[in-house]
């Protein structure tokens, strides 16, 4: 059982829980994720840890609301647990000096990709953030990203705040205005894809993180396999970082839709035993 | 692990064993039939995951036991690999004191629910005994040791044994499949403080999550693991060792001495075109979803699986039987086996491919994938097929299959389980320092110690051997337990 410490509302939709788990929260390096478990009847769903807290032993997990398993776990508050907890998975982010780091960032992509920009700057390089959102409202992390990036840029569809536009224009305008050494893309699948259309055209080498459906989380079950530069990769034990530019992103998405019409079966059975 | 015979000696020559052995002379026994299993009808088991064998009668097991010869060099016992003392336990049931042949049994198997279940007898202990050489059929050993330990657990009579003096010495078991629940027992039993590390939410590995509940009821592998726990073994769920804790720390908090016993993770693909549309798994996800997650409950549990309609499962394995005849239980019309070779070379259990033809499972052997067809959503719809003959043999001793060229046809399916294999998972073996590793990814050990090149560090089971058989993994956890004790007490005299 892992308690659940604070909670804040980022947006309509995303939810950032701090939860106690002593063991994993010294262990976790930026760029993995825990498996969770809200009850007996729950699914294993892996959550990237955007946050750690060493000394009170907690890490922090923003989970945005999606179907049944995420809104359980949203819908924890202060003193409620999760009833599994497991980790942390995963290789870590290989951070090191490179010069200028590219953090891009789609909707709650930004969370995990929060540590892994905050580890590029503390390794001494210029971190330019690139954050997007739909609108103003579901912007999460942008004040905490300032808080250390070199740059932030924002941009949302209807705009809202910052720029009106989807996430590559800002991307490109920074490729187009200076060198940039690496990228980091975290956010939809389609917004990876994309993000790293454009990189490669620029010739910037890219990592993107995946978010894929998982069982144990452990190199088990091959659940969360996709094709990277032709070869079959396990998400949760050779990544979740991959070559952005290898990554079959179409077989990706369809991956993530196999259980659409369960998922949704699920989540009107939930939000029927609410009412 | 040599059998001590002065104590199998002594235990046949008390004077109510010598009485019973006289009462029926050893024509009268061996002109005994062997019992049949009791089991579901065949329809009644497509309905749902009710346990199939229903298990002996009282009647049905003193019948059996009484065919026993309990013969006085057995040799059914050579062919156990935790060298269980069969005609003694087997005797007590024909005494009809099955409490007593349960706790015989529990003096050198951990586990005897399971392995009466699960073993593969007719290459074991029945492949060895005696009525072999008469061209009988065996004795029923694993049916009897399944009688056994039922009786006990549902009188209420398990006894917790007298643990030898405490130990205090802390070790660790990471995993806790049955090759670490067999060293845990163990070593709890001769006072060592035993702690088990598992990374996942439930215990016991392959027993939870791989092994259907129509073969192994979970209530029988939860009442073992609270049997180990009234031993004083402590169970630790959710953490990874290498990853939530790593050996260093638990050097430091005291442990010392490990036993490895992770199983073979990592499922195998076969590396062929549309491999990873939906609907196509691997038997240890496909198994997972339904056993540890229980989709087959869905929505009422919130994992969800593809029920499919056409199902084919490709390999020919015990781990492809238990997902086929999952398959059928999940509604599959029409539930395939497809396998290179031919049904003599096919690694399962006679008693798996017989149950899973029962209950309507075709059997498409000498046939190969190569290929999966997806409609536009990804989703696969059909499979490629190639018909295979049979070459020379190959250095399994089973004949190579060869693809007969022009053979290819095409299958209807919605949902594929490849169940052909796993590699060793790499977490551990990634995550040691000083171990050694194999090209295959196992852990390499003494085979007579199963000791890594740490010295503190053994293993067994599936991370050693690559894929084998819960017995197989048991005996490992034996060997290793007698030999971590060894190298303790001699490390830490006195203690």
């Amino acid at each position: 059982m892992n308690k659940v410490v604070e909670k804040t509302v980022l947006s309509e939709n995303v939810v950032k829980l701090v939860i106690e788990a002593a063991l994993i929260s010294r262990k976790q390096s930026p760029g993995q994720f825990v498996i969770v478990r809200t009850d007996e009847k729950g699914e294993r769903i892996p959550l990237t840890i955007a946050d750690a807290d060493r000394e009170n032993g907690t890490i922090t997990l923003i989970v945005q609301k999606v179907g049944t398993s995420s809104c359980k776990i949203t819908g924890l508050n202060p003193g409620d647990s999760l009833l599994d907890v497991s980790g942390p998975l995963g290789r870590p982010t290989h951070v090191e000096k490179l010069g200028t780091v590219l953090a891009c960032g789609g909707g709650v992509g930004i969370a995990p990709l929060y540590p892994i920009a905050r580890a590029f700057q503390q390794a001494g390089n210029k971190l330019i953030a690139v954050l997007g959102a739909r609108n103003r409202e579901l912007l999460i992390l942008e004040r905490e990203m300032a808080a250390f990036a070199d740059e932030v840029i924002v941009m949302t569809d209807d705009g809202s705040h910052g720029r009106k536009g989807v996430i590559t224009v800002g991307v490109e305008d920074v490729l187009k205005r200076e060198p940039v050494h690496l990228a980091v893309a975290i956010g939809p699948a389609v917004m990876m894809k994309f993000t790293a259309l454009l990189t490669k055209r620029y010739s910037v080498p890219t990592i993107a993180s995946l978010n894929t459906i998982m069982v144990d989380g452990t190199g088990m079950c091959g659940a969360c396999r996709v094709s990277v530069g032709g070869k079959t990769r396990f998400v949760c034990v050779d990544g979740p970082e991959f070559d952005a530019h290898l990554i079959d992103y179409d077989e990706m998405i369809q991956r993530l839709n196999t259980y659409k019409a369960e998922e949704r079966k699920s989540f009107d059975g939930y939000l029927k035993s609410l009412s | 692990m040599p059998v001590d015979t002065l104590d199998l000696q002594a235990d046949r020559n008390q004077e109510w064993r010598s009485a019973l052995r006289g009462r029926l002379s050893a024509k009268e026994r061996s002109a005994l039939p062997r019992v049949k299993m009791p089991e579901l009808d065949a329809r009644e088991r497509r309905m749902g995951f009710r346990e199939v064998n229903t298990g002996l009668s009282e009647e049905l097991a003193m019948q059996e036991a009484k065919r026993c010869l309990d013969c006085s060099a057995p040799t059914c016992i050579s062919g156990c690999p935790v060298n269980i003392n069969i005609p003694g336990f087997i005797k007590l049931i024909e005494k009809g004191d099955f409490n007593a042949a349960a706790r015989k049994l529990k003096e050198t198997n951990a586990l005897p629910a399971v392995c009466g279940r699960v073993c593969p007898q007719e290459i074991q202990c029945e492949a060895n005994c005696v009525y072999q050489k008469m061209k009988k059929p065996p004795v029923a050993i694993g049916y009897l040791e399944r009688f056994a330990s039922d009786c006990e657990r549902l009188a209420g009579a398990v006894v917790v044994p007298k643990i030898a003096d405490r130990v205090p010495i802390r070790v660790a078991a990471v995993g806790s499949g049955p090759a670490s629940l067999t060293f845990a027992g163990q070593m709890a039993k001769w006072g060592f403080q035993v702690t088990v590390f598992e990374a996942l939410h439930e215990l016991a590995g392959v027993l939870s999550y791989g092994i259907p509940e129509f073969r192994l009821p979970k209530s029988i592998v939860r009442s073992e693991i609270a049997y180990l726990e009234a031993l004083g073994v402590v169970f630790e769920r959710n953490v990874i060792v290498g990853k939530t804790v790593a050996i260093e720390e638990l050097r430091d908090q005291g442990f010392r001495g490990f036993f490895i016993g992770s199983g073979a993770g990592l499922p195998k693909f076969m590396h062929i075109p549309g491999e990873n549309s939906i609907g196509i798994y691997s038997s240890n996800e496909y198994l997972t979803r339904v056993n540890l997650m229980k989709a087959y409950q869905f929505p009422e549990y919130d994992t969800p699986i593809v029920r499919g309609k056409r199902v084919a499962v490709i390999g020919g394995g015990n781990t492809a039987m238990d997902s086929v005849r999952t398959a059928v239980r999940l509604g599959a019309d029409r539930a395939m086996i497809v396998y290179r070779r031919s049904e003599q070379e096919m690694p399962a259990r006679i008693e798996e491919v017989h149950h899973a033809k029962e209950e309507g499972v075709e059997f498409l052997t000498l046939t190969n994938p190569i290929e999966y067809i997806a409609d536009s959503e990804g989703r696969v719809r059909q499979m490629k097929v190639q018909k295979m003959g049979l070459g020379a043999a190959d250095d399994s001793g089973r004949r190579r299959p060869v693809a007969i060229a022009g053979s290819e046809y095409l299958i209807d399916v919605d949902t594929v389980v490849v169940g052909v294999g796993t590699d060793p998972n790499p977490l551990i073996p990634r995550a040691i320092q000083g171990i050694e590793v194999s090209k295959w990814g196992t852990i390499v050990v003494n085979e007579e110690t199963m000791q890594s090149a740490v010295p503190d560090i053994f293993a067994g089971g599936d991370i050693v051997r690559g894929g084998a058989t819960v017995i197989l993994a048991m005996g490992d956890g034996k060997k290793a337990a007698a030999a971590m004790r060894e190298y303790l007490l001699g490390k830490f005299p006195g203690s």
